[in-house]
């Protein structure tokens, strides 16, 4: 991993994948959550869900920031006692989707659009179809979901809404193993390796 | 109930038996190795204190004047001796009076385990008397915390509170339990030492191939410098630390916090970092090719400007805790681990040098520090009293045997420039924090924590006016702790700066006391004031040798300047002599 110094640059900006691997504890959601806030910086999004291990929950949270800041949260993110793991990627390095939903007025989208090219060209689907209103679904990206706003505006959109970023890492093959070295007494190198020493890897680890 | 609590701090002993909360929390504290705690009973903690009183013999409570005395009483107690600080606070106010103490223990990484009361958990969240959400208030104070609502995990959350408190890098913790728990009656069986969180890891693998690193590094250089911090201290390798030094060669500089780590006149010890640190380990800093940085953390008190911070300089960063590493100063070699088995692995692999032309600087501009600014100020023959001749008199009082406690300000420079002290966790400061009213009653619990050992509190006027009740906890207990006031009439630091940076527009920094004497004497405490030079050093072994506490005022001078300094946003090498 490149050493630079990106503090001093600000233009070095972009947006990070932060997943977390934590056990489910009352009061952490707060304790990750003020990481951010003491420095200021904006979460752009954060959701909470189980993960592929029972027991142990996945934050992902992603910010606009340089990779020099967004390591340093890290850090202090992985040193919070009920935090097993942090990494982060960039928006290549992961697969990642967005969920929105759109109600708009059935009359006035029945009447005045092709509904069925408009859920086709944008893959989107209905949910709900009602006399009064009809609420449609889209996954995504942002510039996709962003789209379908754009189409429905003209036909009197009511409600919009986006689910927050889940971002699953390309490269990563789950937390299992990880885990089991975790609850030996005796940290092996799993857990106890840092960034020096993945230089060649393509997970940004700690 | 004498012989039932026998059997219950031996777990070995009992299958299961029923008690309450409160009872399993004492035992808990008890198997820890608590033998005092600081604290303040109300409504919310009742439970707790009704248990305690048939546990006076095992628990030495110490009933402080005010709980923020009762946190910086666990400080001093930790900070002397090495263990965990307890501290007990009831709900609402009595817990939010803590969190000035764990910011400054979050800070300065002072193991503590405070106890809070709550309220009855089912009145959570209902304004309830004396309800606050001390959960949400002390989470960025503390390492970790934690509300306890069912009686049933007491034992293994106060044996990881414990063990969080004092492993990897220590900190403060806190439980809050609701009255309920407390009262509430379960099958108890025994307490077990907590030594494995799976999502905690205070203790890295050490990785061979950086001490390899930062060895030929070390081997390479031509003018190192190691600079060191409490690190070294609360990993307890001093010893390590000492043959590193002295086999390396190395001129070797402190921050306060790290004071005492290695003996004042040790002759590689070059002296203090930072803002009011010494002339040579500042200057040095930025011509030194190899920056050895052992269990400290870059504060801005000790950097001074970043930018211009040892850029010359290849840093070899020795820490336990990962976020410090590049957090400040960016590391050429990253030493990732317990300084008690990183220093020896380095020791082993560097070679047997010395450094004599390169010391021989440090000791140069200690000769210009000494003819520019510690003669006047240790050896003045006319005019007003300077600190740093009180100070210089203590350590020839007590030959560098006491601890010394300071409180912040001038006099804290002062102090920490000038006491000698010849072991360790001798000096006991706020120093991440800066938080005034600390130095008196922390000088309560250093003494608890080192009962053998002379504790002299040097203060301000204005910083014993924050927690001088606490002259109430030393009455009733009866400790022996030497108070030394310093006093200049001014809040003096901040004078200093509106001298220097505000065209001496001295803005509401003048501040008058009371007869600190008679105030001392209504506490039962004996006291002097001296203002003449004739006086300090009989003053000062009357004050040494009383049975007892005492406390001695020194007018000092109104309007010294505690020098060197590097002013706010200059580099260390911009330090100023005048
Ligand atoms: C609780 C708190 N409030 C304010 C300050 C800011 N402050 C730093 S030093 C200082 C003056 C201290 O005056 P005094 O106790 O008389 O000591 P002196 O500097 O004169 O030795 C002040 C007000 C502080 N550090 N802590």
């Amino acid at each position: 991993m490149s050493n630079q110094n990106d503090t001093e640059k600000p233009s070095g900006k972009q947006e990070y994948n932060i997943t977390v691997y934590t056990e489910n504890q009352i009061g952490l959601l707060n304790r990750i959550a003020i990481i951010f806030t003491r420095r200021k910086i904006n979460i752009h999004s954060l959701n909470t869900s189980p993960s592929e291990i029972e027991s142990i929950h996945r934050f992902n949270i992603v910010v606009h920031e340089t990779e020099d800041v967004v390591r340093k949260l890290s850090r202090q993110i992985e040193k919070q006692v009920e935090v097993l793991k942090v990494y982060f990627n960039t928006n290549e390095d992961v697969i990642w989707q967005e969920l929105a939903l759109y109600k708009v007025p059935t009359d006035i989208i029945a009447e005045k659009a092709s509904v069925e090219r408009l859920l086709r060209e944008n893959g989107a689907r209905a949910v709900v179809i009602r006399k009064d209103y009809t609420v449609f679904e889209t996954t995504g990206h942002r510039e996709e979901t962003d789209a379908l706003i754009k189409i429905l505006q003209p036909f009197g959109l009511i409600e919009f809404v986006r689910s927050a970023r889940v971002a699953i890492i390309k490269d990563s093959d789950g937390f299992n193993r990880k885990l089991r070295e975790f609850e030996k007494a005796e940290p092996g190198e799993e857990v106890a390796e840092n960034e020096y020493l993945n230089n060649g890897q393509k997970i940004f680890t700690m | 109930m004498e012989t039932e609590q026998k059997e219950l701090s031996n777990p070995a002993e009992v299958e299961t038996i029923e008690v309450s909360g409160s009872v399993a929390l004492l035992e808990a504290l008890i198997t820890e190795g608590t033998d005092v705690i600081f604290g303040y009973p109300g409504g919310a903690i009742m439970p707790i204190y009704d248990a305690l009183y048939d546990y006076k013999e095992k628990l030495n409570h110490i009933l402080v004047r005010h709980e923020q005395g009762g946190i910086h009483a666990g400080q001093g107690f930790a900070r002397t001796s090495g263990k965990v600080g307890v501290v007990f606070a009831t709900s609402g106010p009595g817990a939010t009076n803590l969190v000035t103490g764990l910011a400054d223990a979050m800070i300065d990484s002072t193991p503590l385990v405070c106890i809070t009361g709550q309220v009855f958990a089912h009145l959570l969240g209902t304004d309830a008397f004396q309800e606050t959400d001390v959960i949400n208030i002390t989470t960025p104070v503390t390492k970790w915390n934690y509300q306890i609502t069912d009686a049933t995990e007491i034992p293994e959350i106060i044996s990881k509170a414990f063990y969080i408190a004092r492993s990897g890098r220590p900190g403060p913790v806190l439980i809050d339990i609701t009255k309920n728990a407390q009262i509430q009656k379960f099958d108890y069986s025994g307490y077990t030492p907590c030594n494995h969180i799976r999502s905690y890891r205070p203790k890295p693998l050490i990785r061979k191939e950086y001490i390899i690193q930062a060895a030929e590094l070390i081997n390479q250089a031509k003018k190192p410098f190691i600079i060191w911090g409490q690190g070294v201290i609360l990993g307890e390798a001093e010893q390590e630390f000492k043959a590193f030094v002295e086999k390396s060669g190395i001129p070797s500089a402190w921050t306060i916090l790290g004071a005492g780590a290695i003996p004042t006149d040790h002759p590689l010890n070059v002296g203090m970092l930072g803002m009011h640190g010494n002339y040579g380990p500042n200057v040095l800093t930025n011509e030194c090719d190899v920056l050895i940085a052992i269990g400290m953390r870059f504060d801005d008190r000790v950097t001074g400007r970043l930018d211009k911070y040892a850029k010359q300089a290849k840093v070899i960063h020795l820490d336990i805790d990962p976020s410090e590493i590049d957090k400040n100063v960016q590391t050429t070699v990253p030493v990732w681990g317990d300084c008690k088995e990183t220093i020896p692995a380095l020791t082993d692999l560097i070679k047997q040098k010395e450094h004599k032309e390169w010391l021989q600087k440090f000791r140069d501009f200690d000769q210009n520090e000494i003819e520019a600014v510690i003669h006047n100020e240790l050896h003045p023959t006319s005019g007003e009293l300077t600190m740093g001749e009180v100070i210089h008199q203590l350590n020839v009082l007590t030959k560098g045997e006491a601890v010394i406690v300071t409180d912040v300000g001038q006099h804290q420079m002062v102090a920490c420039r000038y006491a000698k002290l010849n072991s360790t966790r001798s000096n006991i400061t706020s120093g991440g924090l800066g938080t005034m009213g600390f130095a008196l009653p922390a000088a309560i619990g250093a003494k608890f924590g080192a009962p053998n050992r002379t504790v002299v509190a040097i203060i301000g006027d204005g910083g014993f006016q924050m927690t001088l009740q606490e002259l109430g906890t030393i009455m009733q207990s009866g400790i022996d702790v030497k108070i030394l006031i310093l006093n200049n009439r001014f809040l003096g630091m901040v004078r200093q700066w509106q001298e220097l940076f505000n065209e001496h527009r001295y803005s509401f920094v003048d501040i008058a006391s009371p007869d600190f004497v008679a105030v001392a004497a209504a506490y039962g405490i004996k006291g002097r004031s001296i203002s003449e030079r004739s006086d300090i050093t009989t003053a000062l072994q009357e004050m040494l040798n009383n049975k007892g506490s005492f406390l001695l005022e020194v007018m000092v001078t109104k309007e010294n300047n505690v020098f060197p300094m590097v002013p706010q946003g200059c580099s260390v090498s911009e330090i100023r002599l005048k």
